[in-house]
């Protein structure tokens, strides 16, 4: 089943302000199903099931120690689950993680591109692993686009944080990836920044189709980027739909509201 | 498989890739181009090593009166010893480069398999002793008249045998430091040494009490050296040697493989990988 979203109005809404004009394939590329995760007594990730259609743009969000992040790491094959299967674009995870791997990227400002080589020499070395022919043009290109023009014989430990995070993404695109799993991929940029990599981001799943699955503490983003949310909480999904109809399921004027609410305690869940 | 995954096809990333081995061995390789410290450091420490072994035994061997023999052996268990302990060097580094860069989450998400990424970190300690093998032989000769290359046809089995014995405790080292973290980066210098006093390095296994001989007959370090005084000492290449440590290093392998993978197994279930920090 095919759905299409078409620009929303300037400014963006729920599922609006996506360059271009996407097809979101109802097929799901990421399908989790009844994942679960514990460390010894804690459970962190209790229950989780939800099915992301190819092309859609889908926020993740809870408070700091949600499950998050301990949910990225098993739809990427870091993290074995306790319980639970992982599906990424129809193959199961870890049985297939390589091809998957292949298809797929991923990127954090948590963590970095060694930084005494290059961001010529990172982006070579990380080419080859992803076993990508691209030229140098084609990837200065991805550097421009990310606002990183003129970097590529410069340490990649010289770079600013923004700068460093921003090519993290570069590296996340080097393979043309069918799924970007981002964490958190504005968190240290200034505001300028942090637009342009929405931008970038927008036109780049405008052009390829590519779905996205992003964490973020930044409401106003994630209303104007989301096609869709999913809101974690003490390791369950609370809220899972498009920005608008979570905010008028939970009688709130903002993502930012609600997300307090529950960090808060002040709401149950 | 989905509709998805039909209509855009699959096709299968095979487990092992030349490409990407080689991209991670690059990857070490742009690290030493670019640090000059860091290339010094294949030089600097093997330059010392013969320098302070080398006049050492050339004193001993004046003291017992001229053998010539002395050198030989003292010099050739230097090299030797260099090439198993830069290689489980490299092959531990390596991996602790990527932790102190916090780049192993970008490694571990991309299609490289833990033979490529073993693979590579082994491939650059041979590349290392490569350089340090032949620097060092050069330099022996230059400083102390020992000329090793007539003999290098003989102790090739040898010093392969000794590669193959860094490799595995350098995969036995880098477990350890996945599982524990940065706090046993020490073991990465300090594993080598465990084996010296029993590996007969620079005696003959003889020197050692009963007790130990037992101890150093078990480790296939000891086959190599002991192979190695042999091949100096003018003898043909003992060859039961060389089977000893042949068949000592597989089970080493065998060892390495199974703790190497059961650390993965828990490196997944906690989390490991997914580490940032040591």
């Amino acid at each position: 089943m095919i759905r299409t979203i078409s620009p929303g109005p300037a400014g963006g809404s729920p599922a609006g302000g996506l360059a271009g004009h996407v097809e979101i394939n109802a097929a799901g590329v990421i399908v989790a199903s009844h994942l679960t995760k514990r460390f010894g007594d804690a459970v962190v990730v209790d229950d989780v099931s939800f099915t992301v259609p190819a092309g859609a743009i889908v926020g993740f969000l809870g408070p700091n120690g949600a499950g998050k992040t301990t949910t990225i790491g098993m739809l990427l094959g870091l993290l074995r689950p306790t319980r639970g299967q992982v599906e990424i674009l129809g193959l199961p995870m870890p049985a297939a993680r390589q091809t998957i791997l292949a298809r797929v990227n991923f990127t954090s400002p948590y963590v970095s591109l060694p930084g005494n080589l290059t961001v010529g020499e990172n982006l070579a070395v990380f080419s080859r692993l992803y076993g990508v022919r691209k030229s140098r043009a084609e990837m200065e290109h991805l550097l421009e686009r990310m606002g990183l023009p003129g970097v590529w014989k410069r340490r990649a430990g010289h770079l600013s944080s923004g700068e460093g995070t921003r090519l993290g993404l570069v590296k996340a695109l080097l393979n043309d990836p069918e799924v970007l799993f981002l964490d958190e991929p504005t968190a240290s940029l200034d505001p300028d920044g942090a637009d342009r990599v929405r931008e970038a981001l927008r036109a780049i799943r405008g052009e390829r189709g590519m779905t996205i699955f992003y964490t973020s503490h930044n409401m106003q983003e994630v209303e104007r980027l989301s096609d869709r949310i999913l809101f974690l909480h003490h390791g369950r999904i609370i809220a899972d739909g498009p920005p608008g109809e979570v905010l008028r399921r939970f009688d709130q004027d903002t993502l930012e509201q609600m997300f307090l609410e529950f960090a808060r305690e002040e709401r149950p869940a | 498989m989905s509709a998805v995954a039909a209509a855009r096809g699959t096709p299968r990333v095979s487990g092992f890739s030349v490409s990407r081995m080689s991209g991670l061995l690059l990857r070490q390789l742009y690290l030493y181009r670019r640090s000059a410290i860091r290339s010094l450091e294949i030089v600097y420490w093997p330059l010392l090593d013969l320098l302070m072994w080398g006049f050492l035994s050339v004193y001993v061997a004046r003291l017992r009166g001229g053998g010539a023999i002395a050198i030989a052996y003292l010099l050739g268990a230097l090299i030797l010893w260099d090439i198993f302990f830069r290689v489980q060097q490299a092959i531990s580094v390596s991996f602790l480069e990527d932790i102190w860069t916090r780049n192993l989450v970008n490694v571990f998400v991309s299609p490289v398999s833990t033979a490529e990424f073993l693979g590579a970190t082994m491939m650059l300690g041979v590349l290392k002793v490569i350089v340090i093998g032949l620097m060092m032989s050069a330099l022996a000769y230059a400083f102390y008249a020992f000329n090793i290359f007539p003999y290098a046809p003989a102790l090739l089995p040898l010093a392969a045998n000794l590669i193959l014995s860094a490799w595995g405790m350098g995969i036995i080292t880098t477990s350890l430091i996945l599982r524990y973290g940065q706090g046993a980066e020490v073991l990465a210098w300090a594993v080598a040494f465990l084996f010296q006093p029993f590996s007969a390095v620079f005696y003959p296994v003889a020197i050692l009490p009963a007790a130990l001989q037992r101890i150093a007959w078990l480790l296939p370090t000891t086959y190599a050296f002991e192979g190695m005084r042999a091949v100096l000492g003018g003898h043909p290449l003992p060859w039961g040697d060389v089977a000893g440590a042949l068949g000592l290093n597989v089970v080493l392998f065998g060892i390495a493989a199974a703790v190497f993978a059961r650390v993965m197994w828990i490196a997944r279930d906690l989390g490991l990988l997914m580490r940032t920090e040591g």
